[in-house]
């Protein structure tokens, strides 16, 4: 049984920088800006609390630096795609290629450097009860921020004025121009939210789950991000059950082993990207589910008076 | 004062032209400043960089031997994007054209048939093709988002290499090196240029540039693509399949790519190694964009995108820079592009005061009345 809890806080563990990532992009999509550079600003934001939490010793600080350079990345996004109203695909593709590239360079220094990193919690006395000790206090403080942000993020999505204001502008921004609302200045905001959001999911890999930088580590998990926002039809719930899902996937590679498969440890690296192509081919079939889920002016660039 | 963007009444000509060297010079700005940040006397930078790679015949060896795969792919990827095919997955494609190659050549190892080339070559471009038409597949039957599929696909293909250079195609001679018996002979293209590594290989990117200016510009299905790309309500309207579109686009994006990885392991690797690309794949997006989707423009890009990488490595050794820094000015280059590709349908105007006549924008007509 222990076990199995056990195995239950890796899954979450292993899928919390998806989740971080992929709740940003929806809410950016939401919006109706259809941001690919995920990628880029999950590596910058990991190099960036990598190398603050190495040089402050304060891996609380790495994680807000994290953010902020994903937000700051994102910003160069928005001022081409919303101010200069350049292609979006194209302009997220330029972006995660740079994001890749400037990770490498800014992370040259601290590849072989260790530091200590954001350890789960260890509370005595609860943390030992069986079966729900671990599931309930065992997990590392981001993971349990990763559940703040997705209360939140539904909260606001659903529950408030703004957040509507986020959806409509997402669906008709047109419309929601005519009324009065300031949606280029809305779309800047949920662009720099997914970016501080991807650069917190990066964050949480370079300095809680894995506590060390290497080129490229996120190892695709910001491409599997933006799969995981379509395969939930842009419903946050969706997102956490999916991202978990791909935790799962993804720890196949170290539980297999455990359990004693023959296989190849290619093959089961291959598995998460395997199972993005697959479940995206599913959930895309029923066009018409994914047509009404989708905001509808996603990728659009908006020019009032157009 | 105040800056506005305005929309043309018709697409800039001139801002065309002139969009992809304004990106290479705010490139070369911002490597500027980043030497010079980095503590580097910024003309002994640039001299590094970009003279002193090309300044042997060697150099231009090398110059040309990076272009070649790069105009390839970017020949083939240009295809698909000008009818919005985004096929994102070329380093993957040209991994899959290097497997199919190396395994004709590992095949037929003891042969020494003229045919054995001419067969990886084929065998590379059919590797090429059928891991494109994976997302050919599930986009046209499925709906699902080529970009993203033709991505995880670079992964497993990337995987898939490794484990035949870890396992069974090991060379058992080879020290337990992850890398396949190197190719002999017959399996190896002919050099071109003598003093240099560049093969004729390069020959086959030039005849892909050609073959993409004729199909483009002359060929029916190439109208069609563009159409497709431009208009695609008007495309449908004229009877012209989406399907189609999809699958050509893919699939001549997968051949060039596959192309791509034979020359690679056919030419300067030699055999099949765990890593078979620097990353020409996802550079020849780039190169694709600067060189405005159109042949032409992507030879000249490719050679700017090649010297970008001899710099790369050049630095690496007489700058102590990280070569990592080829990776900055790739997406630096791309990011500049796209945002002075705007002012070709946009245009910036100055407004000042209304009692000071307008004297900035590149406005054409007085301003009458005002």
């Amino acid at each position: 049984m222990d076990h199995i809890a056990e195995l239950l806080v890796l899954t979450l563990a292993a899928g919390t920088p998806l989740v971080f990532a992929a709740l940003g992009e929806l809410v950016t999509e939401k919006s109706g800006v259809l941001n690919l550079g995920v990628e880029g600003m999950m590596l910058v934001g990991a190099v960036a609390a990598f190398a603050v939490a190495a040089t402050t010793r304060n891996p609380w600080l790495g994680v807000a630096a994290g953010m902020l350079a994903g937000a700051a990345l994102s910003l160069v996004f928005a001022v081409i795609t919303l101010s200069l109203m350049a292609n979006q695909v194209a302009s997220g593709l330029a972006l995660s290629l740079f994001g890749v590239g400037l990770s490498a360079f800014v992370g040259l220094p601290y590849v072989s450097i260790v530091i200590d990193g954001l350890k789960p919690l260890s509370i005595s006395g609860l943390s030992d009860l069986p079966l729900v000790g671990k599931l309930l206090f065992g997990h590392n403080p981001l993971v349990y921020l990763s559940f703040l942000l997705f209360v939140a993020i539904q909260w606001f999505l659903y529950r408030t004025r703004p957040g509507l204001v986020v959806r409509a502008v997402g669906e008709s921004p047109q419309s929601a121009h005519a009324i009065g609302y300031p949606v280029v200045r809305i779309r800047y905001l949920a662009v720099l939210f997914g970016g501080a959001c991807s650069g917190l999911g990066g964050a949480y890999l370079a300095v809680a789950y894995t506590p060390l930088w290497v080129e490229g580590m996120t190892a695709g998990r910001g491409w599997i991000a933006l799969a995981l926002v379509v395969f939930a039809t842009w419903k946050p719930w969706r997102v956490l059950a999916g991202a978990y899902l791909f935790g799962g996937v993804t720890l196949a590679q170290f539980q297999a082993q455990a359990l004693g498969v023959e296989m190849p440890s290619q093959v089961l690296s291959m598995l998460p990207y395997l199972a993005t192509i697959v479940v995206l081919a599913l959930i895309s079939r029923d066009a018409i589910t994914i047509r009404l889920n989708a905001p509808a002016s996603l990728g659009k660039p908006f020019h009032p008076g157009s | 004062m105040r800056i506005r963007l305005e929309p043309r009444p018709e697409p800039s000509r001139l801002a065309g032209w002139l969009s992809p060297l304004a990106a290479a010079a705010a490139t070369l700005v911002v490597g500027f400043l980043l030497f010079s940040a980095l503590g580097k006397n910024p003309w002994q930078a640039f001299h590094v960089f970009f003279v002193k790679p090309v300044a042997t015949l060697y150099g231009l060896g090398e110059l040309l031997l990076k272009a070649g795969p790069l105009m390839l792919c970017a020949v083939g990827l240009a295809a698909g994007y000008r009818a919005n095919v985004w096929n994102i997955g070329a380093e993957g494609q040209l991994t899959m054209g290097a497997i199919f190659g190396g395994g004709v050549a590992l095949a037929f190892h003891d042969s020494t048939s003229p045919l054995v080339l001419p067969a990886m070559i084929v065998a590379g471009a059919l590797g090429g093709m059928a891991w494109a038409a994976i997302p050919a597949f599930l986009r046209t039957r499925f709906n699902a988002n080529e970009i993203l599929v033709s991505l995880m696909l670079v992964y497993v293909a990337t995987y898939t290499l490794s484990l035949l250079v870890h396992g069974p195609w090991r060379d058992p001679e080879g020290f337990n090196f992850p890398q396949s018996k190197l190719f002999n002979d017959v399996a190896l293209l002919p050099n071109l240029l003598p003093e240099t590594r560049l093969n004729r290989g390069f020959l086959l990117a030039l005849a892909a540039i050609a073959a993409g200016w004729v199909f483009m510009s002359k060929s029916l299905v190439g109208y069609q693509m563009r159409v497709a790309g431009l208009a695609p309500a008007a495309a449908n309207y004229a009877g012209i399949s989406a399907t189609r579109t999809v699958w050509f686009g893919m699939l001549a994006g997968g051949a060039c790519a596959g192309l791509a990885g034979v020359n690679e392991i056919a030419g300067p690797l030699g055999q099949l190694q765990p890593s078979v690309s620097p990353g020409y794949g996802f550079a020849a997006i780039i190169v694709a964009f600067v060189g405005r989707l159109h042949p032409l423009g992507i030879l000249f890009a490719s050679l700017l995108m090649s010297l970008l990488y001899l710099g790369g490595e050049s630095a690496q050794m007489g700058l102590a820079l990280p070569s990592a820094v080829t990776g900055l000015f790739q997406g630096a280059l791309l990011f500049f592009l796209l945002a002075s590709d705007v002012f070709i349908n946009y245009r910036l105007r100055v407004l000042r005061s209304p009692r000071s006549p307008s004297a900035s924008g590149r406005s054409p007509l007085p301003r009458a009345g005002r």
